[in-house]
């Protein structure tokens, strides 16, 4: 493992199904035992402090940070109402979100904390701590997903995240919540009759799983555009779970990933999947580097001789 | 019983900034006044609104989002605390208010029987939206009458605005009915800006009205086309230019409520009364009314 300060980075799903009712589905079920698996990660980590992103918390003025210190609150979900309701306490780390606004502002953002009894925590988020952070031994703070966002500001906001991690002196954990194909059935279905809403929509799960499971944040950062045309209910302008996940932890594809569920919650793409610095084992492409900050000398990448695809010089060629 | 009715239908936006301008003991924040013209405006719906006599107040809101079908309302009392996801820092409105189950059961019926997927909302721990607030708040400032609240279905994502408009229609048809079949008087409200492009900066006095414009000229075109077209009594038209407009300003039209107002009122050919127009943080705002009385003349 890498030495850094992010020292883990999560991927979760936010609908409240594996939370409220994971035994009227398998694959909920096995959602659920993912997250136990990723807490246990978690814990295993290091982390002092968990940053949270949710696509489910939208903002329209820039960017806000939850800062209220201890979020109390008995939570319905506005669609899934009947599954019943949830307590929440939690733990934010109003320092630590300060910071971050501060290190937003000196990368040119519009951002705030907000601090207020009864603020409406998203359904994303909530499952998120309940499940990986059930008893609050780390202290947490949540961004907001700006609607209008795109990917410029996304990346900035990232980075600027990362500053406040680097400033604090902390070992930080980011979690994102979000679903990778978004697009929910909207009729009533049987649970157990759950499956991705469609196969397009899975080939493109599968094809960002398997990044995500070699460790290739970068890449799929890089195909958040795509994956937003091709996947995703364009509810927002952009898709930007991972370009705020790599730009956090380090816009490259030097992870080790752990896929630990996929499965379809009410049609939507559900993925639990964890990414650990590794040491610089990367092959042969782009991003497979470190996102070099000051000339060290170039890093051998390519070795020009072997490269399959060139062949041997012609004959005749040159001299 | 003799036969229900719509007694009026209002366009009826829901800026959190027009109750923290008013300062009401519910809200936490204070402020130093600001968008006038709109409050004056609400004003002007609340006078047009004190000679009629009416049981409920219907509403349907964009900030109850929903995706599975369209949801109502079925507990009858909420008392809680709501807070802006987006304005945290101007709304935080104490509410205690009622709802008339009964009717919410019965539009809830009567739009199964038109094909719609629907659903009753039971959990007494639900947190009303602050779209429903708000306008509840602005048009009824007492909450001395029940609502009925209905959710958005945002068909309009995961399909088009004509799907959307489609089932908005059904909805209105369906709502008007169970109104008549339920012999009570109801004052129904879309809950909704017209243009709603935000600026995505706040002034540091969010009520300082040298800040306040349209986010863009194109927006202010639009809303204009679709006012006049209200005030010409061309509803039919205003629902096909719907999705055009809605696409163009990105507006809050696309939650469907204008189209549910416009087709329980069975799509009005009078004159609609402005009572204001205006713009909070860059979106098109405006408050109007469609007196059926009026049809009668
Ligand atoms: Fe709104």
């Amino acid at each position: 493992m890498r030495d850094d300060n992010v020292c883990k980075g999560i991927l979760v799903p936010g609908l409240p199904h594996p939370l409220l009712c994971p035994e009227k589905n398998e694959g909920w079920q096995r959602v659920r035992d993912a997250y136990e698996k990723a807490r246990l990660e978690l814990e295993e980590s290091g982390a002092e402090i968990l940053v949270l992103y949710s696509t489910f918390w939208p903002s329209i003025l820039g960017h806000q940070i939850q800062a209220y210190p201890e979020p109390e609150w008995t939570y319905v979900d506005e669609e899934f109402h009947d599954l019943g309701s949830i307590d929440y306490k939690f733990r934010m780390d109003p320092e630590f979100a300060e910071l971050a606004v501060t290190k937003c502002k000196e990368r040119g953002l519009h951002a705030r904390t907000v601090s207020y009894y009864g603020f409406p925590i998203d359904t994303g988020s909530i499952v998120a701590l309940k499940l990986l952070n059930p008893e609050n031994k780390l202290p947490a703070i949540i961004v907001s997903s700006n609607m209008y966002a795109n990917r410029a500001e996304s990346i900035v906001l990232g980075k600027s995240v990362r500053d406040a991690i680097d400033a604090s002196g902390k070992k930080a954990a980011v979690v994102v919540v979000s679903a990778l194909s978004n697009r929910l059935h909207t009729v009533e279905i049987d649970p157990k009759e759950d499956r991705i809403h469609s196969l397009k929509d899975h080939e493109w799960n599968s094809k960002f799983l398997e990044y995500l499971d070699k460790g290739r944040l970068e890449d799929v950062s890089q195909l958040s555009r795509q994956f937003h045309n091709e996947a995703r209910v364009p509810k927002v302008v952009s898709f930007k779970p991972f370009w705020i996940m790599a730009s956090i932890m380090g816009q490259n594809n030097l992870y080790d990933g752990n896929v630990l569920a996929y499965e379809p919650i009410c049609g939507t793409g559900a993925a639990v999947v964890t990414l650990t610095p590794a040491e610089d084992t990367a092959g042969d492409l782009e991003y497979d580097e470190d996102d070099p900050e000051f000339y060290k000398g170039d890093r051998e990448v390519l070795d020009f001789y072997d490269q399959p695809g060139m062949g041997p010089l012609e004959e005749r060629d040159g001299d | 019983m003799s036969k229900g009715e719509i007694v009026m239908g209002a366009l009826a936006p829901h800026p959190p900034h027009l109750v923290y301008a008013e300062n009401p003991p519910q809200n936490e924040a204070t402020a130093e006044g600001g968008w006038e013209e709109l409050r004056w405006g609400y004003e002007r719906l609340r006078d047009s609104l004190s000679e009629k006599d009416y049981d409920v107040i219907i509403i349907h809101t964009p900030h109850w989002a929903t995706f599975v079908g369209t949801h109502f309302l079925g507990v009858e009392k909420f008392k809680s605390l709501s807070v802006d996801p987006i304005f945290p820092n101007i709304f935080r409105y104490n509410y205690d208010l009622t709802v008339d189950v009964e009717l919410s059961k019965a539009i809830h019926d009567s739009a199964a029987e038109e094909g719609l997927l629907v659903k009753m909302m039971e959990n007494p721990d639900f947190r009303i939206d602050y779209g429903t607030i708000t306008s509840g708040h602005l048009v009824n400032p007492k909450w001395d009458k029940p609502i009925v609240c209905i959710s958005s279905n945002r068909s309009k994502f995961y399909f088009n605005s004509e799907l959307m408009q489609a089932n908005m229609i059904k909805l209105g048809k369906a709502t008007r009915r169970a109104v008549e079949a339920s012999g009570k008087k109801a004052l129904l409200l879309s809950s909704n800006s017209l243009s709603h492009r935000h600026f995505t900066t706040e002034p540091e006095i969010p009520e300082d009205m040298s800040k306040e414009h349209i986010t863009n000229h194109n927006q202010y075109l639009w809303d204009m086309k679709m006012i006049n077209l209200m005030k010409e009594g061309k509803t039919k038209e205003l629902i096909d230019l719907m999705p055009d407009f809605t696409e163009q300003t990105v507006a809050e039209t696309e939650a469907g409520c204008l189209t549910w107002l416009m087709s329980a009122l069975d799509f009005p050919d009078y004159k609609a009364t402005v009572h204001a127009y205006g713009t909070v943080i860059g979106t098109g705002n405006a408050i109007i009314g469609w007196d059926p009385k009026k049809a009668k003349i």
